[in-house]
């Protein structure tokens, strides 16, 4: 897809005036957080649980090589084909030849953020397959000529009256006069479009949320059931995987579903979790004839070893971006690539350059709630401070930024200059904002004040209280 | 010859992590690990017995907004299969693949209960599986593919019934995949686990909970509780 995030500024000052957006926003900052506290709260083990699987994959990140290598083998003992792709284009070449081999005219698929990662749908358009989303999220976006805004819900962005307005539009051939008030019946009508596009359909593809080294087994956590069908009824089924997926056991990635649900959605367990071993088998009366696993890098193993591996631990449960002031003001889409919100702003860069995504990191309050609640305790924060020093470094930022970071520069590293200065502006500031108590414009300052007003300072550093106050104190005391 | 994208790929992968050639302490670790099955954390919410697993099992299968019977006697089961489609105004009609659990059962006793074999084709209205297993700590149901219990029954049907036999019901997932090795062999599971918690759902729109998105409206649970 298209990457947009040069232009974030531009981008996040739409997305601040769009109606709708800010709307559907706003159940965004209060559904999933509620959820999540509420469902961590119930299990008391939970903490303990969240340190239990950033080991498990700290171990699997230290041993990728090996794992994936046993993996593999899993794989093939059960009848399935393992297929390395180093970049999204090999990948989506490695796709269609599979589909040309079977006639490929329609492809279901599964919700999954990597055949964004690897524009496969437009891939198959160009092609002349049609990919059909069937995730009903998924599908609305689809509908609508859009990507995801949420990576576990991608039509988040979107309003009731919008999906309306897109099923009428595009179920023409039922009644245009139906009733589609209630969400129910909206549901009710993408579900029976769509069960006939699983019959129809040549192959079925998902992605993965894990893949067991022991038992060469790929799982997905949905709870519509539209990969089950996906997966299930078409000749083929191609699971879309990144290498980071692994875990060694069964045991291990019961551990980390305990977290993954009730970080993502506050469930305790999505409805359905399933484990998929190989194609159809001798005595199975359905399920796929070809079972294939499309093992994409795109980068990653670049990451391993570097600032960055840590991020490869990310289960994808999105709660960094249900607790992100920046992602609830501005939505995914502002930031312009197929991941967005805190683990994005950290992956982005990683995988397509910080020179194109640079505002990504910058575009932090650095109040760290997104590493309060990963599940998989990744240190978001500090990984953007990573990316603004990159940025620096290979000076990306612009003049006025550098110019203005010099200046600082030199004053905090003569403390008391820096004392004498900012007291002399405090007091100044005091002084003239002594009135009015704010200041509707100020020179410098007009990004800030062009949308508030800056409190006036009470006319003395916070240094300078500090010591005040500590000096009160210690009259009292003696 | 040139290297294959799989050896590219491990490569690049050896050098970011700076490892050189062959490490055996590395191999030993893995295998260990692979063959170990490390339990790691269990929450006790599912660390009980007997009855109270049951009673555990079935609350929280009833809070995933599952409908639960109780049967003593897996002899009552097409009784409480008959009793569910008459309480949902469905018609008696079920689909079943052949598992010689559910074919022990005697369905005979219903007259106007039909049962059609086979894989489900997607005009059901119900269908029924046995289940491998239930989870207690979550009200999960653990089915297993095979002609015994075709997966499209589990996915295609408006209504799905799984009967569980209640000793089947563990505390947690890791007791399940003991019982997984023990049937299916070490290393080796059947071609679909599913994991079921609950009925088909999508908060897709507005974030509002609705019931019935691809899978079954209904998921009705019947737990055998006889010896």
């Amino acid at each position: 897809m298209e990457i947009k995030s040069p232009t974030f500024k531009d981008n996040s000052a739409e997305a601040l005036k769009d109606v709708n957006l800010q709307k559907a926003l706003g159940k965004v900052r209060t559904g999933f957080i509620d959820k999540r506290a509420k469902a961590a709260e119930a299990l008391p083990e939970f903490e303990d649980l969240r340190d239990r699987a950033r080991d498990i994959k700290d171990h699997v990140l230290d041993h990728l090589d090996l794992y994936l290598e046993r993996y593999t083998e899993k794989v093939e003992a059960a009848g399935g084909h393992v297929h390395w792709a180093e970049t999204a284009e090999d990948a989506r070449n490695q796709i269609m030849e599979i589909c040309r081999r079977l006639n490929a005219r329609t492809v279901t698929k599964g919700k999954s953020m990597i055949t964004e990662e690897i524009g496969l749908n437009e891939f198959f358009e160009e092609n002349g397959v049609t990919p059909v989303e069937t995730d009903l999220g998924e599908y609305i976006i689809q509908l609508r000529g859009e990507h995801p805004s949420h990576i576990i819900a991608p039509a988040v962005h979107v309003t009731k009256d919008q999906v309306e307005e897109e099923f009428r539009a595009k179920h023409t051939h039922l009644d245009p006069n139906r009733n589609l008030e209630e969400p129910t019946t909206l549901l009710g009508e993408a579900r029976a479009v769509l069960r006939q596009k699983y019959f129809d359909a040549d192959v079925g593809i998902t992605g993965a949320n894990f893949l067991i080294a022991e038992t060469g087994t790929s799982i997905i956590v949905t709870n519509e059931g539209n990969g089950d069908l996906t997966q299930t009824l078409p000749k083929a089924h191609i699971v879309v995987a990144s290498i980071e997926k692994i875990v060694p056991t069964l045991e291990d990635v019961s551990q980390i579903l305990r977290v993954l649900a009730r970080s993502a959605t506050g469930q305790d367990m999505s409805v359905y979790t399933t484990f998929s071993t190989g194609p159809k088998r001798d005595d199975d009366p359905d399920g796929p004839g070809e079972y294939h696993v499309i093992l994409l890098d795109n980068g990653r193993s670049s990451m391993l070893g570097s600032d960055y591996q840590e991020m490869l631990r990310c289960i994808r449960c999105g709660a960094c971006m249900n607790h992100c002031p920046v992602y609830h003001a501005v939505g995914g889409h502002a930031y312009g690539w197929v991941y967005p919100g805190p683990m994005g702003a950290v992956l982005t860069p990683s995988l397509i350059g910080v020179d194109k995504s640079g505002h990504l990191p910058n575009a932090s309050t650095f109040c760290g709630r997104c590493e309060a609640v990963c599940p998989m305790r990744i240190p978001l924060p500090k990984m953007m401070r990573h990316w603004r020093e990159r940025e620096f470094e290979r000076n990306l930022n612009s003049a006025t930024v550098r110019y203005g970071l010099g200046v600082w520069a030199y004053f905090a590293k003569r403390p008391s200059l820096y004392q004498f200065m900012t007291g002399l502006s405090m007091r100044a500031l005091g002084l003239l904002g002594r009135t009015k108590g704010r200041f509707g414009s100020l020179p410098l300052a007009g990004g800030w004040t062009k949308y508030r007003d800056l409190p006036a300072p009470e006319g003395k550093t916070f240094q300078q209280q500090w010591a005040e106050r500590q000096k009160t104190k210690q009259r009292e005391a003696a | 010859m040139t290297a294959t994208s799989r050896e590219r790929i491990l490569a690049k992968i050896r050098t970011s992590l700076g490892r050189k050639g062959e490490d055996e302490t590395r191999r030993d670790t893995v295998a260990e690990r692979l063959s170990a099955h490390h339990k790691g954390i269990i929450p006790k919410r599912g660390q009980l017995s007997g009855k109270a697993l049951t009673d555990l099992f079935c609350k929280m299968a009833d809070s995933v907004q599952a409908s639960v019977a109780r049967v003593s006697s897996s002899d009552d089961v097409p009784a409480a299969v008959s009793e569910y489609l008459r309480s949902k105004n469905l018609s008696q009609q079920v689909r079943m693949g052949a598992d010689p659990r559910l074919g022990a059962m005697p369905w005979k006793d219903q007259p106007n209960l039909e049962v059609m074999q086979g894989r489900a084709e997607g005009s059901e209205e119900a269908g029924v599986s046995h289940a491998f297993a239930g989870v207690a700590e979550t009200g999960t149901l653990v089915l297993t593919s095979g002609n015994d219990n075709p997966t499209t029954i589990n996915f295609l049907p408006e209504h799905h019934i799984a009967v569980v036999n209640a000793a089947d019901i563990k505390g947690d997932m890791e007791a399940v995949w003991a019982k997984v090795r023990e049937t299916y062999g070490e290393g080796t599971m059947p071609r679909t686990v599913n994991m079921v918690t609950g009925p088909s759902r999508s908060a897709d729109i507005e974030q509002t909970l609705l019931l019935g998105a691809h899978g079954p409206r209904a998921l009705h649970v019947i737990v055998v509780e006889e010896g």
